[in-house]
């Protein structure tokens, strides 16, 4: 009796054990490894970007904002921010603990050099694991954030400056700011510094310019004096507002007043020169509801600006104006109050579609990405976000704004040898302590020629209700900001 | 002639795994550091000399054996050193110096073991050995329990696993014990109506071995190895009599003590849960292979290259040990672990082949009992690791951190060569003789 037979068979047995070992590997491989590879706690595919070079963040003169060095730890880099606070809430930090932020975020696979631009630069590229890195340029200047954050100080608050006739963010402050480099270390320390900006009440993770919505009082006037122009429900001449105290809302003794009880009234001019409440809230009960959401909605109004930072804040206009509440809250809304909020960078992105004959530009703080050689990969590609009003009317509104910055509110606006406009806000959050956000909307440029720069600040919680507030407190720095922009800029960027 | 010519393929299948050894050390250090090592010379040197060495002392001592399983062997014990060397630096020296006791007690078998029947007369001290082997863990002062498992034995500065050389003791035993008893088992009296059942008396050594493994399973907790020894017994009993019967009894009791440890045991529910669907607890019990698996699927076809892995970094439990093919899948790719599954096919090829000249029934079962061993256990922790059985950790031969596990496949390798030369030479002097006597006609 021979065992050789059963032998033959242990072989094949074997063989088919060892064949469905194979058989699985290959399923893996081919039928699973992306559902793997993309699991949520999968997180090989996050620790392998951490793992590789990573390219700069550049701002417009060539100071580095973001690097990273080498080290010997367990992610080989570490991230460097050497200005420190003044582009936290731009760059945002990079860490595997706590995750991405800011441009490190949304230009995450360029800086990584993960995108198809980067990786194929050339054909032999396809053969290569090539450690390619992007290095992405900013639009944004350091002269020009830093005097925003000198002129805002210790104030809460944010500064919004862009070139209207492109979208480019010249400065994107807010305040507090934080540091990106301490949050970027991968510790236990980091995670515990996160944990304590988290719980900080004034919140200086939350970039104010961008990602927070505040009440924009009179600044939001121009959107209504916008909708009404461009309506043709308005014009320069007429109608002729009667000059009244308040405005008679419905079913309530509690009239919306001017500031101090003040009378005003007249053309659309002379309604912003004085930021006359009365004026307004007519001019938008009669717009109707339906022509005021449209309008601040052609503006951005109630949808996310396409900024190229992360979680933009989505500013509000309400959308529900039941017949059975009056003319209230429509007479409130036309006039930044009641449910109308806005962020600061969306207030910007008015001015600037104002001054762009109508035309609010995609906004965008990302210039151009370059390879390590310097050479440009790719570049913000510019366009229009949204027609917000007809070439004319964006045409009478700006001529308005400017007289507001020569004779009205925003006198303190005023740069000589340029053509300046702008809007102020005073919006009120309480009487007792009186307490208001400063706002202030404003645009400049060469006598003559559209604006090269549109500014919007607004300066959080201060003292006094005053409608002139501001315009005290917040014209200086819009005026300051306006002024290191076009200094910044080259002489083509600058237009003068 | 045939002799030399063999023994001049394995030492050119040596110098290639060598050169594939020496090139993939160079490159995961390259990989991790993106230098060469500062050892790089010696160390070619090394695995050269330890090569070179085994492979001259079977030219003198067993000049007509197999020439592939000492290359293929050396190849894994390779690799899986380029791999430790890379995962814990710290635990390099020690498999290196492993691997030289390992081809040390290589070359004392084949120096002790001159002809394989010899082991067949101590087949009671082996039975003995063995089991004082296996039950050494569960002694107070020495045993010793890691991760769960009590299948180390600390003496002094020294721990090892007493199981894997428990294996080898039992492979002699069950070999000579059948070809003792095989006439009796393969012929006694199957009933009739139950053709595939043997009659109940007979089945005492299947019962006998059934106990073995419950004792490793229930004292020690170890399933990888009771399902070794148990693949063991019943192969051997039914290659020795033919009896398809032995099989179904075998694997049926295998199967009720599984269940029955199953309901028992949360360790083992733990096991069957994990296998069945790891992402029920993602964080805990599945981790261990639900990162495997990532680490095999981050691979994918051609690996992310030596050193280029990410799994050394804490994120896989066990990465040098059990989890070390999960790292080759990761660094290597399809290709390498498609590779290192070839490479134990060759060696379970060559195994069997050899069993397959024997002429005598010991040699026969022997040789079968080794390459048994060598090709489940392999089959148990890579199915493990892939997630096509539960996972029981058990060490991957030759590839896996561990100097009980190296020491004991070399010993089981040299038995292996002997048994090849013993045969071969008996082969070639019957040619010879034939051979001779045409001549002489």
């Amino acid at each position: 009796m021979t065992m050789d037979r059963q032998i033959k068979r242990l072989g094949i047995a074997l063989v088919c054990c060892f064949a469905a070992l194979f058989a699985q590997l290959n399923y893996i491989q081919f039928f699973g490894a992306e559902r793997l590879n993309e699991r949520p706690d999968n997180t090989r595919q996050e620790q392998r970007t951490f793992s590789r070079p990573r390219g700069q963040i550049i701002a417009a003169d060539g100071t580095v904002l973001a690097r990273s060095v080498e080290e010997r730890s367990r992610f080989k880099f570490q991230r460097l921010y050497p200005e420190g606070d003044l582009f936290g809430p731009v760059t945002g930090y990079y860490s595997f603990t706590l995750g991405a932020t800011g441009v490190e975020r949304s230009y995450g696979a360029d800086l990584a050099g993960t995108t198809p631009e980067l990786r194929f630069a050339s054909l032999s590229d396809l053969f290569v694991d090539r450690e390619a890195v992007g290095n992405v340029h900013l639009t944004m200047h350091p002269d020009t954030q830093r005097i925003a954050r000198e002129q805002l100080g210790d104030r809460e608050g944010a500064v919004v400056a862009l070139d209207p006739r492109s979208g480019a963010i010249d400065a994107l402050w807010s305040f507090p700011s934080f540091d990106p480099g301490p949050l970027s270390t991968n510790t236990e320390a980091s995670t515990t510094l996160k944990a304590a900006l988290d719980a900080d009440p004034e919140r200086p993770l939350l970039s104010r310019a961008y990602r927070d919505i505040f009440f924009p009082g009179s600044t939001f006037k121009v959107v209504t004096g916008s909708v009404a122009v461009d309506q043709g429900a308005v014009t320069e001449e007429n109608p002729d507002y009667p000059v009244r105290s308040s405005f008679d809302i419905d079913f309530t003794d509690r009239d919306l007043s001017n500031f101090g009880g003040q009378s005003c009234g007249g053309r659309l001019f002379d309604l912003l020169r004085v930021s006359c409440n009365s004026g307004f809230a007519q001019m938008g009960v009669d717009l109707g509801p339906e022509a005021m959401v449209a309008g601040a909605e052609a503006f951005g109004f109630n949808s996310a600006p396409p900024i190229d930072l992360p979680n933009p804040a989505t500013s509000t206009f309400p959308t529900e104006f039941p017949d059975n509440e009056g003319n209230g809250p429509l007479a409130r809304a036309s006039i930044g109050q009641g449910d109308v909020s806005s962020s600061p960078l969306q207030m910007a992105l008015v001015t600037a579609g104002i001054a762009n004959d109508g035309s609010v530009m995609t906004p965008h703080v990302m210039d151009r990405v370059t390879d390590e050689e310097g050479e440009e990969v790719r570049s913000f590609e510019e366009s229009e976000w949204l027609r917000a009003i007809s070439p004319e009317a964006a045409d009478v509104m700006r001529r308005g704004m400017v007289e507001v910055a020569a004779n009205g509110t925003a006198e303190g606006l005023q740069i000589p040898g340029l053509e300046v406009g702008g809007k102020t806000g005073t919006a009120q959050l309480g009487t007792d302590p009186p307490q208001s956000h400063a706002w202030i909307l404003g645009f400049a440029g060469p006598p003559g020629q559209p604006p090269v720069v549109a500014v919007a600040v607004m300066v959080q919680a201060q003292p006094g209700a005053s409608e002139q507030t501001g315009g005290t407190v917040a014209a200086p720095i819009a005026k300051a900001v306006m002024e290191a922009v076009l200094a910044t800029r080259g002489p083509e960027g600058g237009g003068g | 002639m045939i002799e030399r010519l063999r023994r001049n393929a394995e030492l050119s299948l040596l110098l290639m795994g060598a050169a594939v050894v020496g090139a993939a050390y160079a490159l995961a250090s390259l990989g991790s550091t993106a230098s060469l090592p500062a050892n790089i010379g010696p160390f070619l040197g090394l695995i050269l000399g330890l090569f070179v060495i085994a492979h001259l002392a079977v030219r003198r001592l067993a000049p007509g054996a197999d020439g592939t399983l000492l290359p293929v062997a050396g190849l894994l014990n390779g690799i899986g050193y380029v791999f430790i060397a890379r995962l814990e630096e710290d635990l390099a020296g020690l498999q290196a110096l492993w691997t030289g006791v390992g081809i040390a007690a290589f070359i004392i078998t084949l120096v002790v073991v001159r002809r394989p029947r010899d082991l067949e007369r101590y087949r009671y001290l082996a039975l003995f050995g063995g089991v004082i082997l296996i039950m050494m863990p569960l002694l107070p002062v020495v045993g010793l329990s890691v991760n769960g498992a009590r299948i180390w034995i600390n003496i002094g500065p020294i721990n090892f696993q007493p199981g894997e050389f428990a294996k080898l003791a039992l492979a002699v035993f069950f070999a000579a014990y059948l070809v003792e008893k095989r006439e009796l088992l393969a012929l006694a009296s199957w009933p009739k109506r139950r053709p595939f059942l043997p009659d109940p008396k007979h089945l005492g050594p299947v019962l006998v071995a059934w106990g073995i493994s419950v004792v490793v399973i229930v004292a020690e907790r170890d399933l990888g190895t009771a399902l070794l020894f148990f693949a063991l017994f019943i192969v051997l009993l039914w290659v020795a009599t033919g009896r398809v019967g032995y099989l179904i009894v075998g694997f049926g009791l295998f199967g009720l003590a599984s269940f029955v440890s199953w309901t028992l045991f949360s360790h083992v529910q733990d096991r069957v849960t994990n296998w069945l669907n790891p992402w029920d607890d993602p964080q805990d019990t599945g981790y261990q292979i639900i990162q495997g698996w990532y680490a095999l699927a981050d691979g994918g076809i051609g690996g992310r290259g030596l050193g280029l892995g990410i799994s050394g970094d804490g994120r896989l439990p066990e990465a040098q040990n059990d989890f070390i093919f999960a790292v080759i899948g990761e660094e290597l790719g399809l290709l390498g672990t498609t590779a290192v599954i070839v490479a134990f096919l060759l060696l379970i090829g060559s195994g069997l082949r050899i069993a397959t000249h024997q002429e005598g029934s010991f040699e026969k079962l022997l040789a079968t009992g080794l390459t048994t061993l060598l090709g489940v256990q392999a089959f148990i922790i890579l199915a493990g690791v892939a997630r096509v059985l539960p996972l029981t950790g058990v060490a991957l031969p030759f590839v896996s951190y561990g100097g009980s596990s190296l020491l004991a496949n070399y010993v089981l390798l040299a038995l292996l060569v002997r048994l090849s030369d013993d045969s071969n030479r008996r082969r070639q002097r019957k040619v010879s003789r034939s051979g001779a006597a045409v001549g002489v006609g």
